[in-house]
């Protein structure tokens, strides 16, 4: 597989001493969609930051399409695209204007079908004359995605994209990320949600305080990290766990008027689970009203995960 | 090093477009300002001051006029040029751009002097509704404003990106520039000012490149026409290398 981006011992230090990125090696290879996952100021941003040259990196080295970034970064950037975090755009302007410009920036001629092309993609084509102000949340957010479109990238960021946008437009995003896929664009993706990553990676990476704690294989990863969670309310307090449960990854909570399973494996196991957890229940004659049951948060899972590496 | 033609275009045509899009403010104020000193200071006072250099004194304080709002809306331009995409982030593209020092200067600058050309005209075109004047030498007025157009964006470019709140943005051009404009010799020759203060004048950069800018318009003024233009290519080179350090060090625009 040929490597597309090659950091080795990526570090950066704010001027205020905060340590963001601590000796990050990760390497992404051509074609494959790799999710970072991470919690707030985890340094997900200040990764993507460092190899588009929005953050001057205090330590290592970074390759994309086996350029040096630190000399050869003209022809590295030509080819890399980069959706922000933030919506951050000129909202005076219309939508078409500021994707062509993106095009113009990056040293790309003029190309009105490509445009077009990639406008109609994202479903603005027609919103290309509204003022960028005009537009929703969500097409804002497609607006800054077709301004790193525009200059055709080989490796495109996406920091956080589906943060703040409804299940529609997140769908939407899946979808075109998988599109891209299959043009042979190289996606490298932040996100918190595990769900996200499971739906559309090849690769997930861990961060957590600058540390890159595991780089897997998504199924791997997710057999190891995912739970399923599911909150019982019985309709009568138990003292103590009834035998009738033994073996399941269950315990009281609330003065025993709710049981709690924590258990799975991010593919489906711990939904069995729960359903026979709850057959085992009517059969005990223990009457329960209430079932929650969801996929555990990926923060609960740093929790475990830091715990782990604590150890 | 290679240089990136469509980059530079790309970024120039922004910002001239961004600047059509305030045109009527960004060209009314300064012909509002320019006429009301033409009627104050020429028409008004005017009438009772001797001719200086054999010049008319309405149209002995075009050239100054001219500067005074050349350089402030140069500077002010030009800073918010690069001002406003830090303070919103849309400095970003810019940034992972595959561009350079000079592209991005050759565009944002380029489009503010071009601005500050465009302006110029204007302000030279309401000045005959008030005086009568022509300029001795038109090239050299041409090349002479372009030249302090460059060189005050270039400035401008700087406090853009020194700048870390509106405050500090505003506080150089006010502080410092519109004094040493006024006290530049716009409204009088400086041989009219009083032992010492004829001297300490010409400490005041200012008054170098009023001069150079009336010497081309009248072929007269207090200091050589050779001396502004040392000064003003001087201030060129000092902003240009003050910006190479800039983006070579990525102050204020990489974190
Ligand atoms: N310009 C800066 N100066 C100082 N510290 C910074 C700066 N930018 C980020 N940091 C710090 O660096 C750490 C990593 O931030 P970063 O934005 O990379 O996190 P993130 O993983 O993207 O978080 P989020 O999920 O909230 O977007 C945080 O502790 C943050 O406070
Ligand atoms: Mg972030």
């Amino acid at each position: 597989m040929e490597p597309i981006l090659e950091l080795d011992g990526l570090s950066k230090t704010y001027p205020g001493g905060l340590k963001a990125l601590d000796a990050v090696d990760l390497t992404v290879h051509k074609g494959e969609i790799f999710a970072l996952l991470g919690p707030n100021g985890a340094g997900k941003t200040t990764l993507i930051g460092a190899v588009c040259g929005l953050v001057r990196p205090t330590g290592g080295t970074m390759r994309a399409f086996g350029h040096d970034l630190s000399t050869d970064w003209r022809r590295a950037r030509a080819r890399i695209g980069l959706v922000p975090q933030e919506l951050a755009t000129d909202m005076f302007e219309p939508v078409i204007r500021a994707v062509s410009y993106s095009r113009g920036l990056f040293g790309l001629p003029p190309d009105k079908a490509r445009i077009e092309e990639i406008l109609r993609a994202l479903s603005l084509w027609d919103k290309c004359d509204e003022r960028i102000m005009a537009l929703s949340g969500g097409m804002k957010r497609r607006v800054l995605i077709a301004k790193a479109l525009a200059h055709e990238p080989d490796l495109l960021f996406l920091d956080e994209p589906t943060a703040g946008v409804d299940v529609e437009l997140r769908r939407d995003m899946w979808k075109l990320i998988g599109a891209m896929r299959e043009r042979g664009v190289t996606i490298i993706l932040t996100t918190h949600y595990i769900e996200e990553a499971e739906e559309m990676a090849d690769r997930v990476g861990v961060i957590r305080k600058g540390r890159l704690l595991m780089v897997d294989d998504k199924a791997a990863m997710m057999a190891r990290l995912g739970r399923t969670e599911a909150l019982i309310d019985l309709d009568q307090p138990l003292a103590e766990l009834p035998a009738a449960l033994a073996g399941f990854p269950v315990h009281l909570e609330r003065d025993g008027h709710q049981l709690c399973y924590r258990g799975g494996d991010g593919s489906g196991k711990g939904k069995a689970e729960v359903a026979a957890l709850v057959k085992a229940l009517v059969s005990a004659g223990i009457g329960f009203v209430g079932i929650d049951i969801h996929e555990s948060s990926l923060e609960d899972i740093f929790v475990d995960l830091v715990a782990e590496q604590g150890a | 090093m290679s240089f990136n033609w469509r980059s530079t275009w790309s970024i120039y045509q922004r910002e001239l477009l961004r600047f059509l899009r305030t045109a009527f403010q960004s060209i009314l104020s300064p012909v509002l300002t320019t006429s009301l000193y033409f009627i104050v200071f020429g028409a008004a006072i005017g009438g009772r001051m001797p001719d200086l250099g054999g010049v008319d004194y309405a149209a002995f304080i075009i050239p100054g006029l001219l500067m005074l709002t050349l350089l402030g809306e140069t500077t002010s331009n030009s800073s918010f040029g690069i001002y406003m995409p830090r303070f919103t982030g849309t400095i970003y593209e810019l940034l992972s751009a595959p561009v350079g020092v000079a592209e991005t200067l050759v565009g944002f600058v380029g489009a503010a002097a071009t601005k500050s050309l465009i302006l110029a005209a204007i302000i030279l075109a309401t000045a005959t509704l008030f005086v009568d004047y022509s300029i001795a030498h038109p090239v050299w007025a041409v090349i002479y404003i372009m030249l302090v157009a460059a060189a005050f964006s270039l400035f401008g470019f700087i406090l853009g990106v020194w700048a870390d709140n509106f405050e500090k943005l505003g506080i150089i051009p006010m502080l410092i520039l519109t004094p040493l404009t006024f006290l530049g010799g716009t409204f009088y020759s400086i041989e009219m000012l009083p032992s010492p203060w004829d001297k300490i004048a010409l400490a005041n950069p200012i008054v170098y490149l009023v001069n150079g800018l009336r010497w081309t318009f009248y072929g007269s003024s207090d200091v050589s026409f050779g001396v502004s233009l040392g000064i003003t290519l001087g201030f060129l080179t000092v902003c240009t290398i003050i910006i190479a350090v800039i983006f070579r060090t990525g102050w204020r625009l990489r974190n």
